[in-house]
């Protein structure tokens, strides 16, 4: 973008969207460490990702009130409006993400201490591929957001159906283990939940890159399918 | 701009700028501009100093007519009849088309008088209804309270902002169909300039107003329609919403959100 008159106004905008970067960061890797904690059974990394929370929450505060100064003083139009609508909005969903990484940091904690999750098989490494989707989603959406890469955030939108197939088929496989043996239905049930985290972590990174494209073209494109939304973009 | 007109708006067209030229002996000031006022709205003029907004404004009424090195060709439509040619008494024009300034200009005579002697030029009225009408005028520019009880003290006696609302009160005594207010709160403070934004939005529901300013908050806030003009060209023009949210075109975007130098 062109530089304002006012470098200090440049100054303050690149500043609060090198803080989302930052949030960003710190949102995804909370999801990364999770299933980490899930695929090594890991309570001490499980109690890590809930402690960051508390940082992501204050972070959020931080961006906001940040933001309501910069409204306030700076009187911002267009792109720089549409930026600032949007940083509010992307804040929102990534301390959301956050929400999702630390349930699922809480739900494995309980699983490791009943010991369970050692004792009988489960698809674990089917809802790390969930997970692995999603955060690639995340980062792909959080990178679209740095660069204001539209084409990028189009890829985003499209990888959400992905990622709620992924989830679907795990719900059904998880279904399988349940009927099948009684004694895995406490645990199929937390699995089923934390397989739902994900597939959030999947939706808020679809509406970052919503945001992008407010961002860029000034076009509302929520609540539209991945194949309306490029048409509208085209 | 391409010699298209700028039509924002379904609105009923008041004033229609058909390929108007606009000279200050050879400075060639505005260039081919075409655009269209919507009636009863509130249309603003944006863009740096020196890209023509006022001296369009000042086509409306033919003001520039008080210097003889200035001039104008093409065609201003009030109503469909072309002000620039018509052989209508100019006084009549500007009593159609009425102009409030920068600066506030009351008469050297009291307030009553500011009001009662442009409509005196134009209306023969019986005592009683010069009085309702004085009345019913500085009520309109909300500044009858202030002054109800002190119409034989002179105009210049008032703080800027009363005076200019007085000025607008002048100008819409005479019951014009157009007002042009040429930045007429650069000189006011924020109280006086948030009561011009309340009148301004109040005479809408009358009148067409052009409004030409140099603070872009205030064409965001008190017009239905923007115009962004650049260095005698029209820019663009549109929805007030959307110039402010989603410019067509990056020059008015780079101007409105503060990138232009």
């Amino acid at each position: 973008m062109d530089k304002h008159l006012s470098s200090q106004f440049d100054v303050e905008l690149s500043g609060i969207s090198t803080r989302v970067l930052e949030m960003g960061g710190m949102v995804e890797s909370q999801v990364a460490q999770a299933m980490l904690a899930l695929t090594q059974f890991s309570e001490e990394i499980a109690v890590q990702v809930i402690r960051t929370e508390e940082r992501v929450n204050q972070m959020e505060m931080e961006i906001d009130r940040d933001l309501s100064t910069i409204i306030a003083r700076r009187q911002p139009t267009a792109r720089d409006l549409r930026l600032l609508i949007a940083i509010s909005k992307t804040i929102g969903n990534l301390e959301r993400v956050g929400d999702e990484a630390a349930r699922i940091a809480r739900t494995v904690r309980g699983l490791v201490q009943t010991g369970v999750l050692g004792r009988l098989r489960f698809p674990v490494s089917d809802v790390s591929i969930e997970a692995s989707l999603a955060t690639a989603s995340l980062r792909k959406a959080l990178d679209a957001f740095a660069r204001l890469d539209v084409n990028q955030a189009l890829e985003v939108i499209r990888q959400d159906d992905e990622i709620d197939r992924e989830f679907d088929g795990l719900l059904r496989k998880l279904i399988t283990y349940m009927m099948e043996d009684p004694r895995t239905i406490s645990v199929s049930i937390d699995l089923v939940f934390v397989a739902k985290a994900i597939e959030r972590v999947g939706d808020h990174a679809k509406n970052l890159a919503e945001q992008i494209i407010y961002i860029v073209k000034g076009m509302d494109v929520r609540h539209n399918t991945p194949d309306a939304v490029a048409d509208m973009v085209r | 701009m391409d010699a298209k007109v700028a039509t924002p708006t379904a609105d009923k067209i008041k004033v229609a700028v058909r390929n108007l030229n606009f000279y200050y002996g050879n400075f060639h000031a505005l260039k081919n501009i075409n655009l269209d006022i919507p009636e009863k709205k509130v249309t603003a003029f944006i863009g740096p100093s020196g890209c023509g907004k006022s001296t369009l404004l000042r086509t409306f009424n033919r003001m520039f007519e008080l210097y003889p090195e200035q001039r104008a060709e093409g065609e201003i439509l009030l109503d469909g009849d072309n002000i620039l040619t018509s052989k209508e008494d100019i006084s009549l024009i500007r009593a159609r088309v009425g102009m409030v300034f920068q600066k506030p200009t009351p008469f050297p005579m009291s307030i009553y008088d500011n009001i009662a002697f442009g409509v005196k030029l134009f209306e023969n009225l019986p005592r009683v209804e010069m009085d309702e009408r004085v009345e019913w005028a500085l009520k309109k520019a909300a500044l009858w309270n202030e002054v109800k009880d002190k119409l034989d003290k002179s105009g210049s006696g008032l703080s800027g902002g009363q005076q200019q609302r007085l000025c607008i009160a002048r100008g819409i005594a005479i019951k014009p169909e157009v007002l042009l207010l040429d930045e007429p709160c650069s000189a006011l403070d924020p109280i006086s300039t948030g009561k011009i934004e309340e009148l301004i939005d109040e005479l809408k529901s009358d009148y067409t107003v052009v409004i030409v300013t140099h603070n872009m908050q205030q064409a965001a806030r008190s017009s239905d329609y923007t115009a962004y003009m650049y260095l005698g060209d029209l820019i663009e023009f549109g929805p007030t919403s959307d110039i402010f949210m989603k410019p067509r075109k990056k020059e008015t975007e780079d101007y409105i959100t503060g990138r232009f130098g």
